[in-house]
């Protein structure tokens, strides 16, 4: 393991891509070996460290943990000499800046437990060293030389550990039917086909911590009997994709993938496949069909893809977060992982929290803890101190659960059983200015686009809500289209061949249950409560309130206002496209939606 | 990105190379067409032939994976490629505002490409970048935390 004297981070998230993190990592590391100073500086890539409103770019030198910013690549041969080979802070490059704060995942709130998220931006996931220090790939060692593969699935089934992807099976089960299974070759994959929308913990699991769900495939690849595997990561994450890719080739290099695993006699590899833009592909046999070379349509199960799955050969598929879990299981023991938890649902769950509440990004939580708890001890409450309306968890197939529900436990059973499900882990609040006929709509949108379209409840009942919906939204709702909504969410839930289709309806049927009192406002008195649905509402200049500033004629895009300076303006109704940015702009909050 | 349109001795030229990269395995189709797309900007019906002859697949079956998957264009896109996030969470941060002055500034609506063949304008699913909403990507460049304002400074990079 090489020892360097100084470590150079420079952050590479969206944000300072577009302002050339990675050209300035050239001029870096050009600079540094024209100084000669090879040996001793390394330069690493990390997520965001400085504040991305400022102009140029930022770096953080350690071990003396100077924060350089407002950096020009003009600026890099001086600063190189000054740091590294004269050894002084090169002051002058010291500017006074914000707060640091990554804003998708800050440090751990109370309440918080974190196991799947221990290392995220603790170590450079770039580099399997940063790994192995903090107990990296000691788990497998630990099955390999002391655990039979019977002895690790009973330990994976002692911990209740289920599959994160969403439907709560059992890990250790799963694992043990492809043990049993008879064949030559068997499949491990993992699903890393996060797609819904808000959802993004898989992401920064893969790209922070790679090696966790390497070494959490190469156990269950022990258990199960496996010798080949797959990673299926979607396009959407190119850098998830490359993070990925190296940490598989550091592994091979290390004797941890490949023949003979640590002399163990135990052979498994590993490759990532790319997918390439579709959210079906997240369902496991369309996710496997596309591996395959084919369109990722789903299949019918029986047969299970522990029977026949990959190529036909029984195969295993687990989500990202449910492998990343494995490791700390083997190393701490299944009794540790069930001792947090709720019931059945043992250990903890990331969540990506999104919406109107205070602090979004990412949490991970014990099982158990209820909304209320996760949304105003941990989200810190509703933005603007705005009263919650409802939380819509699992991403667009998970329902709308209202403020009654609020002291629920979270865990698989009691979010099946509101209505909903745990999904993904997406949880978007939403407050009192929602429409929860436009959510449902919204919702609804989305899935009737990613419908793969290869049975029809789902390809035709989705559609089929989508026109209702948008008409109610419009103003146009009929009296009987409840009625009609309820019998088409049965319809596509019983006989939808996937969970794409099964989960659809989700988002209508809860709104439906909890929120049906909008849904006849709008249909029977043609009014949107919470003024959203632009048909049914209308911009109007309150007499008194109005400055006549012009502001609002002047930015108005379809000159839909007029007036005389300093006096009251008037918004006609027959122009007014109800875009909503007159009552933004307004100083004097003269404008009133009714 | 594709800066001109190749001709199909190129075309023929750049498959072969592909396929001989990454064998002829079915399993290797999806990865060869995610280059063939980055390659051309879309994939050609002379891609596709030329394709099923080295994979020994009908072009039907090219043609099906090829339009099934978003990120796959069988029609040809312009120089630069814009993909604007679609989703909620970039949707409550403002993108509404965003996606409005885009296709105001490019004159372009949502899937067009424009008559100079420079820009296509397209939406994109959810690409878990929500912390920095919202995003758009344009060819492999990713913009975060856009606002109106900047939208013709960053279409300037690309001129």
């Amino acid at each position: 393991m090489a020892y360097f004297r100084s470590h150079v981070l420079v952050s590479v998230d969206p944000v300072c891509v577009q302002k050339g993190a990675y050209e300035l990592i050239e001029t870096l590391q050009d600079e540094i070996v024209k100084q000669g100073l090879v040996e001793e500086v390394q330069v690493l890539e990390t997520s965001r460290i400085g504040d991305p409103e400022t102009e140029g770019l930022d770096l953080m030198v350690y071990p003396e943990a100077v924060h350089y910013t407002k950096l020009t690549l003009d600026d890099v041969p001086f600063l190189v000499e000054e740091q590294f080979l004269k050894g002084r802070i090169a002051e002058q490059y010291i500017r006074e800046t914000k707060k640091v704060v990554d804003e998708e995942l800050s440090a751990p709130k109370t309440k918080e437990v974190r196991i799947v998220l221990k290392n995220i931006g603790e170590i450079d996931p770039l580099n399997i060293e940063d790994y192995i220090a903090r107990d990296g790939y000691m788990a497998l060692g630990k099955v390999l030389t002391e655990m039979t593969p019977e002895e690790t699935i009973q330990e994976v089934l002692d911990s209740g550990l289920r599959g994160r992807g969403g439907a709560g099976f059992p890990t250790g089960l799963k694992w043990r039917f492809i043990r049993n299974a008879e064949a030559e070759q068997k499949y491990m994959i993992c699903n890393a086909d996060e797609g819904d929308p808000g959802a993004f913990a898989n992401r920064r699991v893969l790209e922070g911590d790679p090696h966790s769900v390497v070494e959490g495939m190469i156990i269950g690849a022990y258990a199960a009997g496996a010798s080949q595997g797959y990673i299926y990561c979607r396009a959407e994450y190119p850098i998830a994709v490359r993070t990925m890719k190296t940490a598989i080739e550091q592994a091979r290099n290390f004797g941890l993938l490949g023949d003979n695993i640590l002399g163990s006699g135990f052979s498994f590899d590993l490759e990532v496949r790319m997918g390439a833009g579709a959210f079906v592909c997240g369902e496991e046999t369309a996710l496997m069909a596309s591996i395959e070379g084919l369109r990722g349509e789903p299949r019918p199960r029986p047969p299970f893809p522990a029977q026949k799955g990959l190529w036909e050969q029984p195969s295993n598929i687990n989500n990202v977060e449910t492998y990343s879990n494995v490791p700390q299981i083997i190393l701490k023991g299944a009794e540790w992982f069930s001792s947090l938890g709720y019931k059945k649902s043992t250990g903890t769950k990331t969540f990506s929290m999104a919406g109107d509440v205070k602090n979004t990004g990412l949490i991970e939580v014990p099982f158990g803890i209820t909304l209320q708890e996760i949304i105003y001890d941990v989200g810190g409450g509703i933005k603007e101190d705005k009263k919650f309306k409802a939380v819509q968890t699992g991403g667009p197939m998970g329902g709308c659960l209202p403020e009654n529900l609020l002291d629920l436990h979270m865990d698989y059973e009691a979010l099946a059983e509101a209505g909903s499900i745990l999904g993904s882990g997406g949880l978007v609040v939403m407050d009192e200015d929602t429409c929860m006929v436009d959510i449902a709509r919204f919702f609804m949108d989305f899935t009737q686009d990613e419908s793969c379209g290869k049975c029809t409840p789902c390809r035709i009942g989705t559609r089929r809500i989508l026109e209702i919906l948008t008409r109610i939204c419009e103003g146009k709702g009929k009296p009987d289209d409840i009625d009609t909504l309820r019998y088409l969410c049965d319809q596509i839930n019983e006989n939808s061949l996937c969970g794409l289709g099964k989960g659809a309806p989700n988002p209508v049927k809860s709104t439906l249950e909890h929120f049906l009192d909008e849904y006849e406002a709008h249909i029977y008195e043609k009014r949107c409560p919470a003024k959203v649905c632009k048909s049914l509402i209308r911009f109007e200049i309150i007499d008194g309130l109005c400055t006549g500033c012009t502001l609002c004629a002047r930015n108005c895009p379809v000159d839909a206002i007029s007036g005389e300076r300093r006096q009251t303006h008037v918004i006609d109704p027959d122009i007014c496209i109800k875009c909503g940015i007159c009552e933004q702009l307004c100083p004097y909050d003269a404008i009133e939606i009714k | 990105m594709a800066t001109e349109v190749k001709e199909g001795q190129d075309i023929r030229k750049l498959v072969r190379t592909l396929v001989q990269n990454h064998g002829d395995e079915k399993a290797e189709l999806i990865p060869i067409l995610h280059e063939i797309n980055r390659e051309l900007g879309y994939i050609s019906d002379e891609a596709i032939k030329e394709l099923s002859k080295r994979m020994n697949l009908p072009s039907s079956h090219i043609y099906s994976v090829a339009t099934f998957y978003r990120m796959l264009s069988t029609e040809p896109r312009g120089r630069h490629v814009i993909q604007f996030c679609e989703s909620a969470p970039c949707h409550v941060t403002g993108g509404r505002l965003v996606w409005q002055k885009l296709q105001r500034e490019l004159g372009l609506p949502k899937g067009e490409t424009s008559q100079d063949n420079k820009w296509t304008l397209l939406t994109t699913s959810c690409l878990g970048l929500c912390g920095v909403g919202p995003v758009m990507v344009i060819d492999n460049d990713i913009y975060g935390n856009v606002t109106p304002e900047q939208v013709p400074g960053i279409l300037k990079n690309y001129e």
